[in-house]
């Protein structure tokens, strides 16, 4: 099985992870890097563990034992958490706010210079700002996923912990994510994608990292087999 | 400087939201009118007792109009998984801990101003000439609920029951702060000399301080484990 290399330029370092919710162990002896300006397809059936590696690597909840390094720090460190985009099941902005007051909140939270105008900008990238001073609660669900993936990249972040980002959106709001993903990528940042729509995801992967039962299964480079045939790793790595 | 910028945009969000939904606020108001009416039919009593037992009145009035409140300030943060975006964010535990109890206490704040006034009518009370020295009290004694209701508020998130399971987790804890409260609202009220209750003061300062220091320190592990 491949593993991932363990140099030190790494921007994700997972070693010896375990969570346990009761006496039930979701994650069991996680380890493996991620290495600054990669994308990777965190990949597993319902209930492999996904989420609750990127909770921790977001510094959303602790391991039980086992370290993870987030850009050299620890994940809940302030200056760690500056650096990390996440966008997870639920949108995360406020429904009693308007779209410019949600997206100023969270400028002023991550301490950007100017968090009003980061917000009108990012509201023009994502096509709300005719929205602007609506109410969340009044949105469609189309403009409240736009403004979540806003929020998640207004403050221009070095990693992205990205937690199934393409269900339940609509077409507008998979354009505006594939487009920033895409620079994302070519600016060199780092992405964790945990999904199971596995085409979107492989095509934009460069590693792929496959979960079984709280295990890790597969870890390694995104293969042309892969991207032919998504099905081909899990014929391979996963459950029988 | 940034610790307090990013405390106050937490309070500004929370006290904003409020402004807009007034969930907490109404049930608040609406919950302390009925029961100083209520109260006030319940009891037939002499204005002197009356006095005397007013301190207990206003107390038991503003703790449980506070905890409709308070039940309210992390729970609104279940919705669409903002804890999370909040958790995520560079805001550590104990800002994100002071700008809701900045936010609460404000809140609960206004509920007293207005119970108070209704309180003198319904039970024939002079308010007492030193109103500002009550004001005080009435400042002390809410921080007290507001720092341990926000705690607990925020140790029971995630459970069901969470409307039944604060009040009986922070009203046994109050008890110092209530007595001290009470105690000193009593002298205020009936006019017997501030001497004897300074006591009170003393326990009710302390009763801040050391449990505002301990929620801080403690609110991140209450929070991400």
């Amino acid at each position: 099985m491949p593993t991932g290399s363990t140099v030190s330029s790494s921007a994700v370092s997972i070693d010896g992870v375990w969570k346990y919710y009761g006496d039930y162990p979701a994650l069991r002896d996680i380890s493996f890097n991620v290495d600054g300006g990669s994308c990777l397809a965190l990949l597993g059936r319902n209930g492999a563990g996904k989420t609750t590696l990127l909770r921790i690597l977001g510094g959303l909840s602790k391991a039980a034992r086992g370290r993870v390094s987030i850009l050299g720090k620890d994940a809940r460190a302030g200056s760690t958490r500056q650096r990390i985009g996440i966008l997870g099941h639920g949108i995360g902005v406020y429904e009693e706010l308007s779209a410019f007051e949600n997206l100023s909140l969270f400028g002023q939270l991550y301490d950007l210079a100017d968090p009003r105008r980061t917000a009108t900008e990012w509201l023009e990238r994502t096509g709300l700002d005719r929205v602007r001073d609506g109410l969340v609660r009044e949105f469609s669900r189309g403009m409240r996923q736009r403004l979540a993936i806003a929020r998640c990249f207004l403050h221009r972040p070095s990693l992205l912990l990205l937690d199934e980002p393409f269900t339940a959106l609509d077409d507008r709001a998979i354009q505006v994510l594939q487009d920033l993903l895409k620079s994302a990528i070519a600016e060199g940042r780092t992405i964790i994608m945990a999904t199971h729509q596995l085409r979107e995801a492989l095509e934009l992967a460069t590693d792929v990292a496959l979960i079984n039962r709280g295990k890790l299964a597969y870890r390694g480079a995104r293969t042309w087999e892969m991207l032919e045939d998504p099905g081909w790793l899990y014929r391979h790595y996963g459950e029988a | 400087m940034k610790f307090l910028r990013q405390t106050l945009a937490v309070a500004a969000k929370d006290l904003r939201s409020e402004i807009r939904g007034k969930e907490a606020v109404n049930a608040s108001v609406s919950f302390a009118l009925v029961i100083l009416l209520l109260f006030s039919f319940a009891f037939d009593l002499e204005p002197a007792e009356i006095r005397d037992i007013s301190g207990g009145l206003l107390w038991l009035i503003f703790a449980f109009a506070g905890t409709l409140i308070l039940n309210r300030s992390f729970a609104r943060e279940l919705m669409n998984d903002c804890l999370d975006a909040l958790l995520a964010s560079p805001v550590s535990g104990a800002q994100l801990f002071l700008g809701k109890c900045l936010a609460n206490y404000v809140l609960i704040v206004i509920v007293e101003c207005i119970s108070l006034p209704v309180f003198a009518i319904f039970y024939n009370v002079r308010l007492p000439q030193r109103l500002a020295l009550l004001f005080v009290v009435m400042l002390l004694g809410t921080w007290g609920i507001t720092v341990i209701g926000t705690m607990f508020s925020a140790m029971t998130v995630n459970l069901r029951l969470r409307e039944l399971m604060l009040p009986t987790l922070i009203y046994p804890m109050l008890i110092p702060a209530l007595i001290g409260a009470i105690e000193l609202s009593r002298v205020l009220i009936t006019g017997a000399p501030l001497a004897e209750s300074l006591f009170w003061f003393r326990v009710l300062v302390a009763f801040n301080v050391i449990f505002t220091i301990l929620a801080l320190a403690l609110v991140e592990i209450v929070l991400v484990g």
